[in-house]
């Protein structure tokens, strides 16, 4: 019963987001302020009917409702209950539920606080949400229903794959999927903005805590799943240039290039039609993301023709959103002029060099990805592209652009000059030199690459903080005054600061992790020792044990350095009860020179012996700490004044009103 | 400089960019793309020492052994031709005889010498490619593709 009404629930939200996506679009355009209001009441009732059907979903997993075969294929009565409610999100047809809840949260939020946009405009952004909406509708109710049921029900169901049973996965997915789905709203402001014609500071001041709100989110979501990757999969590595990695990486590319565009558009009131473009390409590579890893195509072009309904309905959605939206800039785009005259070197100028080099690096990481499925669609052999394409195509890539970091922030609005910002970087380009030739010291037999990743991380850092150092004149103003000046910085400031540093923070944990890993395989009996990066791990053997839905054997090693313990790791290889499957845990243990990592593999041979792997993985924290600084800047520049109180008041003189309608 | 100019400037940059990327992409497409071969397959083509490549099929039954010393070597066979595989290091969890498996490596001597084993994260995994280098033989009894990607996350 409590399936059939989330089924219902569904329906009536797709009929709901049907007259949201029409009435008030027809409203804004024929100047009918009753249509236009429609989109208010639409919206919200539209989310508390997908929030209903959500709830449905989750009720019938918690109570593990074995009639629902969306339950039987992915949960079972002995899993803990966290998983049973991860395991709503942790197959296709939940997760495109989770996707139209978020996408229905963001409509919401926008029809409740969004109380200063202009009517047309309000009107017009929840339109095009709700038929972003209506899309997933159609393609859930068609092909991925997760109400279907199941006669006769069988008694237990087949559980949740052992390796997403991890409380890191189980929050990977909706922090991605809040960073996609906030992409949309860039996305339905700039088709918005399209159908208006117009594009001006106030409109950037509404799209950029939506795109920033995303980005943190996002970029959660990804060190989140490279976390989950590090510990759980047992290799030792934390990115794969997967294609299911660069998935969720090619809209964060986009979306950061967006994020400063719209900080131009913002301030100079130029680089508009660009904007909306890239707003168009983020939320695009967002799609593609979600259907690239629900779809199976990644797999192999051949899973379509296994599920042709889902294959195509992906199709032909991919195409009307993206080619529509495309064709819609490309027929409205150039009338939105801009004002602002642009030089080369200055802010503005820097930020575009930003967005080209992430929009350029969103396109390698892109052909790279659908390289082997096209050339497999063409019938020209299966290839793989791995790491070492990536690598050699997005490290040079970027290079430049975190050597630009740290100078465009000392360049002017309208008009910078290069001398002044270079010297006053002297500082910093001394440390990074003299940090770059203590790095050759001590490590120079490792490749010269980690080298110049380490001294551009301190690079980035340095300018980072010099430039902070110059906002509250530190030692050039009495300090009282410098601390008045810090504590008085405006948050968005604070936004750019720690991201660039947490940025910094990160290249210097992938130079380490990637550069200076040292890696060791071998067979140890009970009693053994082996040396690996500096610290002696002595294996004690390995015991049978019992886990809630699962069996071990768990290892253990005392690591020692220079004759001191350090620490005791207690890997483990679980296999657990349902599925048979066998998943490894790696035992970690974390200090800010490097990870001690440790994995148990099969026995071999009967004296207690086990394969083990163990890896010295430098600087490895550093990456999710700069991570972590990233989402906190984020997050800092969110609560903003300039984005609370009363800031997007849209101006009405001539200068604001770029082009009409 | 005239506006004209500063435009100019900027489609240079970005030509420059683009122009470099393309550049990077060409080279490393050209040194760094696996190709995949079925044992069938490598066996027509017989590549040279220094070429990486993908192999993938089953892993053929009672061709497991270890030899010590962490070494595992095994045979894969698409059930026409088979490959013995050597191996140093941990096997993938899901890693079984009968079971399919992609291998990514070198060829030398006769032995494909594997730095990478892929086994799927699903006890009903069969690497696409394998289904159909084994569906060419005529032996398949399965029924369609199975789901899931070769390596890395499955959400």
């Amino acid at each position: 019963m409590i399936a059939e009404l989330g089924h219902f629930t569904l329906i009536l939200a797709l009929f709901m987001a049907v007259v949201q996506s029409s009435l008030p679009l027809i409203g804004a355009q024929r100047r009918h302020a009753a249509w236009m209001a429609l989109a208010q009441p639409t919206a919200v009732l539209q989310f508390l009917l997908v929030a209903i059907a959500f709830l449905c979903l989750t009720h019938a997993f918690v109570t593990s409702d074995f009639s629902v075969v969306n339950v039987v294929k992915n949960s079972h009565t002995a899993k803990p209950l966290i998983y049973k409610i991860s395991g709503v999100w942790g197959n296709h047809e939940g997760s495109l539920l989770l996707w139209v809840l978020i996408l229905s949260i963001f409509g919401a939020a926008v029809a409740v606080f969004g109380g200063n946009l202009p009517p047309s405009l309000k009107a017009r952004v929840l339109s095009v949400q709700a038929m972003i909406a209506v899309g997933f509708y159609l393609f859930m109710l068609l092909t991925s229903n997760p109400f279907e049921r199941i006669h006769p029900p069988p008694f237990n169901g087949q559980g949740l794959n052992p390796l997403l049973q991890d409380p890191g996965l189980a929050f990977h997915p909706p922090m991605l999927y809040l960073g996609y789905v906030g992409f949309s709203m860039a996305f339905s402001f700039a088709i918005a903005a399209l159908i208006e014609g117009r594009v001006d500071a106030a409109w950037a001041r509404w799209v950029r805590p939506w795109t920033l709100a995303a980005w943190c989110f996002l970029t959660a979501g990804i060190a989140l799943g490279s976390w989950w990757a590090y510990y759980e999969l047992g290799w030792g590595g934390w990115w794969f240039w997967d294609p299911v990695e660069n998935a969720s990486f090619m809209p964060w590319l986009a979306g950061t290039a967006l994020l400063h565009s719209a900080t131009v558009v913002e301030k100079r009131d130029t680089l508009k039609g660009w904007t909306v473009l890239l707003a168009i390409i983020t939320f695009s590579l967002s799609l593609l993301g979600t259907f690239l890893v629900r779809s199976g195509v990644l797999t192999s072009v051949h899973a379509f023709a296994t599920d042709p309904a889902r294959g195509v309905f992906i199709l032909i959605l991919l195409i009307i959103v993206i080619g529509g939206s495309l064709a819609l800039f490309a027929w409205r785009g150039p009338q939105l002029t801009s004002t602002g005259l642009f030089q080369p070197i200055s802010r503005e100028g820097a930020l575009l060099f930003n967005n080209l080099v992430m929009t350029t690096a969103a396109a390698a990481v892109l052909l790279g990805t659908l390289y082997p499925l096209l050339l497999d669609a063409v019938g020209g052999g299966k290839v793989s592209v791995g790491p070492p394409f990536f690598n050699a195509v997005f490290i040079p890539i970027m290079v430049p652009m975190i050597v630009a970091m740290a100078i465009g922030p000392f360049l002017n609005w309208k008009r910078g000059d290069l001398m002044p910002a270079l010297s006053r970087l002297r500082v910093a380009f001394a440390v990074t030199v003299a940090a770059g030739l203590a790095a050759w010291s001590i490590y120079g037999d490792g490749p010269f690459l980690g080298v110049a990743a380490l001294a551009l991380a301190v690079w980035l850092g340095t300018g980072t903080l010099t430039e902070l150092a110059g906002r509250v004149k530190l030692f050039r103003a009495p300090l009282d005054e410098s601390l008045r000046r810090f504590r008085r910085m405006p948050r968005s400031a604070w936004g750019m600061t720690l991201g660039h540093l947490g940025l910094a923070i990160a290249i210097a944990g992938m130079a380490g992790a990637g550069a200076w890993t040292v890696e060791s395989i071998q067979v140890m009996k009970p009693g053994d020792k082996v040396t690996v990066g500096g610290y002696v791990y002595a294996f004690e053997g390995a015991k049978n044990g019992k886990g809630p839905n699962y069996s071990l054997v768990h290892g253990t090693f005392q690591v020692s350095r220079n004759g001191e313990h350090v620490a005791t790791l207690r890997p483990e290889k679980r296999v657990y009860d349902v599925s048979q499957q066998p998943t490894t845990e790696a035992a970690i243990h974390t200090t800010w020179r490097g990870d001690l990592y440790a994995v148990i593999g099969d026995p071999e041979g009967t004296d207690g012996a086990y394969v083990t792997r163990i890896y010295f993985n430098p600087l490895v924290v550093w990456m999710w700490v700069g991570t972590l600084v990233m989402v906190f800047g984020g997050a800092l520049s969110l609560t903003d004044r300039r984005h609370r109180v009363g800031a997007p008041q849209r101006r009405t003189g001539a200068a604001a009103v770029a082009a009409g309608t | 400089m005239k506006r004209k100019h500063k435009r100019l400037t900027f489609v240079f940059i970005a030509l420059l960019l683009l122009g470099s990327a393309a550049a990077l992409v060409l080279t490393a497409f050209e040194d760094n793309i696996v190709f995949f071969y079925s044992p069938t397959e490598l066996a027509e083509k017989s590549p040279g020492p220094n070429q990486r490549l993908r192999i993938g099929g089953l892993v053929e039954d009672g061709s497991v052994a270890k030899p010590g010393d962490g070494v595992v070597t095994f045979k894969i066979t698409d059930t026409a031709s088979t490959v013995p595989v050597r191996y140093k290091g941990i096997l993938p969890d899901l890693f079984r005889e009968g079971q399919g498996v992609v291998a990514e490596g070198r060829m030398r001597d006769g032995v494909f010498q594997a730095d990478e084993v892929l086994a799927k994260h699903d006890e009903n995994y069969m690497p696409p490619e394998v289904a159909e280098a084994i569906k060419k033989t005529g032996q398949w009894k399965g029924q369609g593709d199975a789901p899931g990607a070769a390596q890395g996350k499955s959400e």
